[in-house]
């Protein structure tokens, strides 16, 4: 994609032959000009706003295509069919893991079976510590109470990962093999990548029904593209001396992939796995929206109504979930086989195993005599929801607490919130494109500014600009507040190895959580308001911005900042003059990041309430006004991508410049 | 050499770039390296010609970007050359099917690589059985073989273990063994030892050369270690950009060096431990006395060439007398260097 021609970036020729700052200069007074016009009255309607009778009918297109593909093409039929299929395979896992009574009529199996089955797999994976994890998570989650919530859950995501795992590979292989598919799927993926998830879910809803195979489908094809980039990703970098060594030993082209590209590239496809089944686990909660029951529709009830003890222990079941499910399947990127000496017994061989059917038998025994080993009944369990419920909201009515929210909400919401949302709606719609085109123009190039501004231009078309401004105003203060904290927490914690590693630790973990906890403490702390939106985007966006900032600075050339302390910098010298510009372009990574997590959080926090794309997407979802949702989905999408093209072609034009390679 | 080389090149070209078949087509005659370079092209081979006997071991060697690497995988047709032809005993493999290739490294050929190449997942023994699985061999069969092959490089022991547990040497080891499961009858080594450090280096070619005694495979050993390429080698071409410079005996390669370019990579050696009597005798004149073995190096007659005074040393091949060796002659090559 790097245009060899543009690599140095500030001196390349912008448009007819000015600088490419300079040219960035210009579109921005231009975009002042226009705006004061404004102000001072001046400008005609026409250009502030694209007038309604311009708009053109997206939605209506978008929606004959879809009524022809769905309809005449007969796509319908094959989905239906398809979702028969679908639906017979979540129906057993939903009787084997919540008795569900479907085939094979044999669940539920016991919670003290699964939860020593995943300790087992946890011990083989990464000792005792992981056992713990694992098996502790099982275990609270029955004791809580949340057993069968979790287990339907779980009975999708148990179908999604391994079926999106399939088709990433698939298509990963094919995309190495045959460029053109590569070609094809590259764009797509970036699109897909951006799309909001509520766009994911009208679609699976209309084509595979409400209920668990929409919310299956949906979170399968959300999973997916990850998989297909580790995919090729790993069969790249294969070493040509192995696959040498392959075609000398005679391979066919089948050997060779099954045998030598596949295994070699194991630790790229795990790392896809584990993103898989991240992604999966967030998307399943998500898929709450359109009616999927489990932890996401219980924690979207109990928010709903406000109980906050509730949520907080569902919130909690889910973090354990992910972090267990994630430290397991990395744990399983890093394991190596171990040898056994000869003669070595089939039992000692396969201990796990061995272990894991055994326990699980046993507790199937156990919990045919003991029913508390079975299920939790509903007066046995542990939850707490009441009494943290008034524990929560006795500590929001602490004075000095209070002072600080309300404080926080008065003054962020008054001084600084509306005034700058308002500022910005208060902009002509060709001045913030032109604003936006000098941006893009300014740190990537020409092409990235073209881009932007055709994407802005659509945006605008959309007949949804301001609910859209809206939504950038939400991504921009957030991320800009959350750049307020994360920029000196990462500078602080770089500056020990102890620290680094405790606040990577924590990101880690934090970037582990499915997006819709975020929104519980958000709600805690300012209740129904912008603020919580603006909150809970804030600390979703701070994770990659601490973290990127962190490595950024731990990676500087240790020579550079020894050649820097010889100079006789002092250490506010070495960070501003050496430490800072070499870690930029990796940090810059990070706020890109930051920047698609807020367009993600955005409209999850629809939820809550606010009037930007989100809200609109999500009253899509009570109907079936496709287009509608589409040409939500695509300006949320079209704004992610202007800034994700951007700043991840400066950031490797910098990194290029500083010859810090990728 | 009567019989048919097993491995037989003529004008040998490979070159990389955008469209290297059509560019060949209109490349002028006698275009340099840097010409070809100059038009984005890189001459990874370039018009090479020669033969291997069968028995034989041809060393190539080269500093890297030589193109020696890119020349033994176009024998083995790991790359596609794109002029000339080659022919492995009598048979021009550039017309072979995909199916007959692989048939014909199934049977035929073995490689080492550099840096090994071995599979990560997969044990010492099943490494080494990789090729005979490859070829649809049974379980048990392939099992005994790979375990006769690992014994015989010495890894006896160690046949469960996997590639990361085990030291350079012995992954290299490994390396050496797959190659020769399938008993291939040519021997490709592309520098084996190049990637270990030197005192496992030098073991590993004792061994390598006591293999080679025992299993006398028509081998092409490639290597940027002069040393090592006199000690191992019947014959030594040395390439320069993609270029054979000189193809010939070690003896012959440090007496007459055909080009500057391998002059200067002889200057350093010292030519009495690699020059042998035979190479110095004339028949015109065999001398008197008690005469020398052909296979001795200068190095080793040093003492009798101080000592003796005939002027004409008398050189026997197996007891027979072929010609006599100037004593003045071997003096200058002992002395020249030291």
């Amino acid at each position: 994609m790097a245009d060899a021609t543009e690599v140095h970036g500030n001196i390349s020729p912008g448009f007819g032959g000015l600088s490419r700052s300079k040219a960035a200069l210009v579109l921005v007074a231009v975009a002042v000009a226009l705006t004061l016009l404004r102000y001072a009255g001046l400008l005609p309607d026409a250009l502030f706003r694209v007038p309604e009778a311009m708009v053109p009918p997206f939605a209506i297109w978008l929606d004959a295509i879809f009524n022809f593909v769905k309809d005449d093409l007969g796509l319908l039929a094959v989905t239906r069919t398809l979702t028969e299929g679908l639906e017979w395979i979540l129906d057993a896992t939903a009787n084997l893991l919540f008795g569900k009574r479907r085939w094979p009529n044999l669940g539920p199996i016991p919670w003290t079976s699964i939860a020593a089955v995943a300790a087992v797999i946890g011990y083989y994976l990464g000792g005792w510590r992981m056992a713990l994890l694992a098996g502790g998570t099982f275990v609270w989650t029955a004791l809580i109470g949340q057993w069968k919530i979790a287990m339907e859950t779980m009975s999708v995501l148990v179908v999604a990962a391994p079926l999106a795992f399939v088709i990433g590979l698939t298509l990963g292989i094919l995309a190495w093999r045959k460029p053109w598919v590569n070609r094809a799927l590259k764009p797509i993926l970036s699109v897909l990548q951006t799309l909001p998830f509520f766009t994911y879910l009208l679609p699976a809803v209309i084509f595979f029904k409400v209920g668990p195979t929409a919310g299956a489908v949906a979170t399968t094809i959300y999973a997916i593209p990850p998989m297909i980039l580790m995919t090729t990703l790993g069969l790249q970098k294969v070493s040509p001396e192995v696959v040498e060594a392959g075609e000398m030993s005679g391979c066919s082209r089948w050997q060779l992939l099954r045998h030598v590209y596949i295994p070699s590239a194991r630790t790229e496809i795990l790392v896809g796995v584990n993103q898989v089944i991240m992604l999966c686990l967030a998307m399943v909660v998500l898929t709450a929206f359109i009616g999927m029951p489990g932890l996401g529709a219980k924690l979207l009830a109990m928010m709903g109504s406000f109980k906050l003890g509730r949520s907080f222990e569902i919130g909690v079941t889910i973090v354990l979930l992910a972090v267990t499910l994630d430290r397991m399947s990395k744990a399983w990127v890093v394991k190596q086989p171990e040898h056994f000496e000869k003669g070595t017994p089939w039992w000692k061989r396969h201990l796990t195993l061995v272990l894991a059917v055994g326990l699980f038998v046993f507790f199937i025994i156990v919990s045919q005599f003991v029913e508390v080993a079975a299920t939790i009944g509903r007066k046995q369990n542990f939850s707490q929801g009441k009494e943290i419920d008034t524990l929560i909201k006795g500590f929001l009515n602490i004075d000095a607490v209070k002072a600080v929210t309300g404080f926080l909400r008065a003054f962020l919401n008054v001084q600084v919130l509306i005034p700058f949302r308002n500022f910005l709606l208060s902009i002509p719609t060709p001045a913030l494109i032109l604003l936006v085109t000098a941006f893009a123009l300014w740190l990537g190039g020409r092409k990235q500014a073209i881009l932007a501004a055709v994407f802005f231009s659509l945006v605008a078309l959309s007949g949804w600009w301001d609910r859209s401004v809206i939504t950038l105003y939400s991504v921009i203060s957030a991320v800009a507040l959350a750049m307020i904290i994360g920029l000196p927490l990462g500078i602080w914690a770089a500056r020990t190895e102890r620290w680094s590693k405790r606040i990577l630790l924590v990101c880690d973990t934090a970037q582990t959580f499915p997006s819709f906890v975020y929104l519980i403490p958000a709600i805690m702390l300012f209740g129904i308001t912008d603020i919580a939106v603006i909150f809970s985007i804030l600390i979703f966006a701070m994770v990659p911005l601490t973290r990127y900032t962190i490595e950024g600075l731990r990676s500087v050339p240790e020579e550079m900042t020894e050649a820097a302390d010889m100079s006789g910098a002092t250490r506010m010298q070495k960070l501003i003059n050496v430490q800072l510009p070499l870690a930029l372009p990796t940090m810059a990574v990070g706020f890109n990041q930051a920047i698609m997590f807020a367009f993600f959080m955005v409209i999850i926090a629809a939820f809550i309430g606010t009037q930007d794309l989100g809200q609109e997407l999500q009253r899509t979802l009570a109907g079936t006004d496709l287009g509608k949702n589409f040409v939500l989905g695509i300006c949320v999408s079209l704004m992610a991508l202007t800034f994700d093209l951007t700043i991840l072609k400066w950031a490797s034009d910098q990194k290029k410049a500083l010859g810090l390679g990728d | 050499m009567t019989e048919t080389p097993v491995i037989s090149c003529k004008n040998v070209w490979k070159i990389f770039g955008p469209d290297p078949a059509a560019y060949i087509k209109q490349m002028p005659q006698d275009h340099s390296f840097d010409a070809i370079r100059a038009d984005g092209y890189i001459a990874g081979v370039k018009d090479v010609s020669i033969e291997v006997g069968r028995g034989e071991m041809l060393v190539i060697m080269g500093l890297s970007g030589s193109g020696k690497s890119t020349l033994v995988r176009c024998f083995s047709r790991l790359h596609d050359i794109t002029g000339g032809t080659i022919e492995v005993e009598g048979q021009d493999i550039m017309q072979l099917s995909e199916k007959e290739l692989i048939e014909l490294r199934r049977n035929k050929m073995g490689m080492v690589f550099q840096s090994f190449g071995l599979l990560p997942h997969r044990t010492v023994l099943e490494n080494v059985a990789f090729p005979l699985e490859m070829r649809g061999q049974d379980k048990h069969e392939r099992r005994a073989r790979a375990m006769e092959v690992v014994k015989l490089v010495g890894l006896e022991g160690r046949e469960e273990y996997f590639p990361r547990e085990l030291s350079g040497g012995q992954q290299q080891r490994v390396g050496i063994a797959r190659s020769l499961a399938i008993e291939p009858d040519i021997w490709f080594l592309d520098e084996p030892f190049s990637a270990l450090d030197p005192l496992i280096r030098r073991e590993m070619q004792d061994e390598f050369l006591r293999l080679q005694d025992m299993l006398g495979k028509t081998i092409v050993f490639i290597t940027h270690d002069f040393d090592e390429a006199l000690r191992l080698a019947d014959r030594i071409a040395i390439m320069k950009d993609g270029a054979v410079e000189q193809c010939d005996t070690p003896d012959q390669i440090v007496l007459h060096p055909a080009t500057e370019y391998v002059r200067k990579f002889t200057e350093e050696i010292d030519k009495a431990r690699v020059v042998h009597a035979g190479v110095l005798a004339s028949p015109d004149n065999k001398g008197e006395g008690e005469p020398v073995d052909a296979g001795a190096t200068i190095q080793e007659l040093a003492k009798l060439l101080v000592h003796d005074t005939r002027d004409v040393i008398p050189v026997a091949k197996q007891g027979q007398v072929i010609g006599g060796m100037e004593r003045q002659a071997g003096l200058t090559i002992l002395l020249e260097t030291g």
